[in-house]
C-alpha cells in the first residue's frame, strides 16, 4: 500500500478545504470500500482526510414528513430506524440486501452510494480499465459480463480500446432505493453548499469513465433528506443474487407505488445492477401512471423499459440473461406493492 | 507517516505508534499478540476478523486503527477474561459448532454483536413484517450470521449454537 498522510480536521468546512486543495486527496467515512481500494492499489492517495467523526450521525425529521439522514449515520442505524422502516421500507430492505452485519456497522450514508464498482478488470491493476487508468482501454468488454451492463451502453458491443468504454455497473443496494425515492444529496464543496437530486448523482460514463458521480473533487456529502411519500404509497426492494446472502445484486429493483380505485396514481422504479448509475426506469414509470395496476400493465412496462437493452457477450455466455430477468424481477416487486393482491 | 493512537483492547489500555496504513486487525494481531481474530481474506469478505468495536461487531481488516484512535474493542479472547466462557463460547462447544476452529473466534464475536442487534429490535433482510419484534429463527440466525463464512461448513451446527446462547439470555 502507498503511504499516505492521515488528517482528521475539526469542522466539515475545514474537511472541504484540505481535500479541494490536494490533488490527491480523498475522503475516508466507513472505510470498508477504501480500505480495500487501497489494499488493492486502485486508490493511490496522498492524503486521506477522515469526515466519519465529523458529518452528522443523527436521522432527524424534517418538515413537511420527510428524514434527513446525516453522512455518518451507519447503514444498520438507517436500516433499523423505526420512521425509516415504517415510512420507506423501500430503503429498509435494500440497505439489508446489501453486504453483511459487520459491514452495514461501519458503512455510512455518505459513503455507501460513493463506492466504487466490483468490475473484476476495475478491481485488478493489471488488467486495462478506463475507469481506473483513463484511456487504457476496458478489459470487460467480451470478458466476464456477468455483473456488467445491459443498460446504458452501445446497442452493438462497445470498442474496448475507446477511452469512453466502460459496461460497469453501480454496485450499492442503498442507492437504488435512494434513486426511486427521489431522494436529495446535501452537499458542501469548496464554493458553499448545493442540492443534487438523488437520481441525477450519477453519471453515465460518456467521454469519461474515470468519474462515477458529478460530484468535483472536494465536495463532501453532508446529508440525504428522503421526501414524505403521498399517503397509501407501498414501496419495496427486490434483489436477486448469485447466493441467499452476502452478494452484490445481478439485478435489483426498488419502486415505490400509489394505487387509486386499481389504477396506477403515482410510481417511481429505479433498477439496480443492469448500469452505470442506478437507473431510473422513466419509460416504465410513464408507461404506467394512469393505467390499471395489473400484471399485464406491469409486463408492458418493463418491454417499455428495456426496448433498448444491450446484452454484452462475454464469457459463459456474458449478461443476456439479465435483461428477462430483470423484466419478472420488475413485474415481481410491482404485483407485491399492489394493494388486494 | 505514524501517528500515535490509543487502544482498549479487552480491558486494557495500549498507547502505540502506528503506520497510518496498519488496520485494527494488523494492529491486533501484530503489535499487540493478540491473534484471536483471524485474517482470512484481508478483503471484507469472510468474517474470520470479526471483533467488537465500541459494542459493535465489525471487520477489524477493513478499519484503519489510525481512524480508531480511542476505541474500545472487544476480541473472542477478551469474551473470557476470568477464563469463564462467554455464554455464546459454551454454546459453540456444546454445540460442537466448530471443525478446524479458524473461523470460530470470529463467529463468536460476530454471533454476540448479532445477538445483541435482535434484542435492540433490529430487522434483518429476512424478517418478513419489517416493524414486528425479530425472532431467533433458524433462518433469521443464517442470514445474520452470513457474513461469517466457515469453510469447514460447520454451519449447520453453529445456527443452533447461537439459538442456544440466544436462548439463554434473559
Ligand atoms: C465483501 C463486501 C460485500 C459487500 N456487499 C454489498 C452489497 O451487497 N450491497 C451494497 O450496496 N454494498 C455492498 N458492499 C459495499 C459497502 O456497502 C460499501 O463499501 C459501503 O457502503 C461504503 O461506505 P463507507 O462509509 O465504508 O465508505 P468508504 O469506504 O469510507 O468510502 C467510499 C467512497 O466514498 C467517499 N466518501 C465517503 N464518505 C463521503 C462523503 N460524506 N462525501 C463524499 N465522499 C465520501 C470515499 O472517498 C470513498 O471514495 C460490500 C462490501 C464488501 C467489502
Ligand atoms: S467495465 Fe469499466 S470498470 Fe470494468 S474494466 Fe471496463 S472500464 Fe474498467
Ligand atoms: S479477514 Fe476481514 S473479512 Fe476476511
Ligand atoms: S471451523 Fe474450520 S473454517 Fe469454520
Amino acid at each position: 500500500m502507498k503511504p499516505f498522510t492521515y488528517a482528521r480536521p475539526t469542522s466539515v468546512a475545514e474537511a472541504v478545504r484540505d481535500v479541494a486543495a490536494e490533488p490527491g486527496a480523498v475522503f475516508l467515512a466507513g472505510g470498508t470500500n477504501l480500505v480495500d481500494q487501497l489494499k488493492l492499489g486502485v486508490a493511490r492517495p496522498d492524503l486521506v482526510v477522515d469526515v466519519r467523526r465529523l458529518t452528522s450521525r443523527e436521522i432527524t425529521d424534517s418538515d413537511g414528513g420527510g428524514l434527513r439522514l446525516g453522512a455518518a449515520t451507519t447503514n444498520s442505524e438507517v436500516a433499523a430506524d423505526r420512521r425509516v422502516r415504517e415510512r420507506y421500507p423501500v430503503l429498509a430492505q435494500a440497505l439489508l440486501a446489501g453486504a453483511t452485519g459487520q459491514l452495514r456497522n461501519q458503512a455510512t450514508t455518505g459513503g455507501n452510494p460513493l463506492q466504487r464498482t466490483r468490475c473484476v478488470y476495475f478491481q485488478d491493476v493489471t488488467t486495462p480499465c478506463n475507469k481506473r487508468d483513463p484511456g487504457s482501454g476496458c478489459s470487460a468488454v467480451g470478458g466476464y459480463t456477468r455483473y456488467h451492463a445491459v443498460l446504458g451502453v452501445e446497442p452493438v458491443q462497445p470498442d474496448p480500446d475507446a477511452p469512453g468504454t466502460c459496461i460497469a455497473t453501480h454496485p450499492s443496494d442503498m442507492a437504488v432505493a435512494l434513486a426511486a425515492l427521489d431522494a436529495q444529496v446535501q452537499v458542501l464543496g469548496p464554493d458553499g453548499a448545493r442540492t443534487v437530486p438523488f437520481p441525477d448523482l450519477h453519471r453515465l460514463p460518456g467521454d469519461d469513465p474515470s468519474r462515477d458521480t458529478v460530484l468535483a473533487h472536494g465536495e463532501l456529502i453532508t446529508a440525504i433528506d428522503l421526501p414524505a411519500l403521498p399517503p397509501g404509497t407501498r414501496s419495496g426492494y427486490r434483489k436477486v443474487r448469485d447466493r441467499a446472502s452476502y452478494a452484490f445484486a445481478l439485478v435489483s429493483v426498488a419502486a415505490t407505488l400509489d394505487v387509486a380505485d386499481g389504477v396506477v396514481d403515482d410510481v417511481r422504479i429505479a433498477l439496480g445492477g443492469v448500469a452505470h448509475k442506478p437507473w431510473r426506469a422513466a419509460r416504465a414509470e410513464e408507461a404506467l401512471r394512469g393505467r390499471p395496476a395489473t400484471v399485464g400493465s406491469f409486463r408492458l412496462a418493463a418491454e417499455a423499459e428495456l426496448v433498448d437493452a444491450a446484452p454484452q457477450p462475454g464469457i459463459d455466455d456474458g449478461n443476456g440473461f439479465k435483461v428477462p430477468l430483470l423484466a419478472r424481477t420488475l413485474v415481481a416487486t410491482l404485483r407485491d406493492l399492489t394493494p388486494g393482491d | 507517516m505514524d501517528a500515535e493512537i490509543s487502544l482498549t483492547v479487552d480491558g486494557a489500555r495500549h498507547r502505540l505508534t502506528v503506520d497510518t496504513r496498519t488496520t485494527v486487525l494488523d494492529t491486533l494481531r501484530e503489535r499487540l499478540g493478540n491473534t484471536s481474530p483471524k485474517k482470512g481474506c484481508d478483503h471484507g469478505q469472510c468474517g474470520a476478523c470479526t471483533v467488537l468495536l465500541d459494542g459493535e461487531r465489525t471487520l477489524a481488516c477493513l478499519a484503519l486503527a489510525v481512524a480508531h484512535d480511542g476505541a474500545e474493542l472487544i476480541t473472542a479472547d477478551g469474551l473470557a477474561a476470568e477464563g469463564e466462557l462467554h455464554p455464546v463460547q459454551q454454546a459453540f462447544l456444546e454445540q460442537d459448532a466448530y471443525q478446524c476452529g479458524y473461523c470460530t473466534p470470529g463467529q463468536i464475536c460476530s454471533a454476540v454483536g448479532m445477538l445483541q442487534e435482535i434484542d435492540r429490535g433490529w430487522p434483518s433482510h429476512v424478517t418478513e413484517d419489517l416493524t414486528a419484534e425479530p425472532e431467533l429463527s433458524h433462518d433469521e440466525v443464517a442470514e445474520r450470521m452470513s457474513g461469517n463464512l466457515c469453510r469447514c461448513a460447520a454451519y449447520a451446527n453453529i445456527v443452533p449454537a447461537v439459538q442456544q446462547a440466544g436462548g439463554r439470555r434473559s
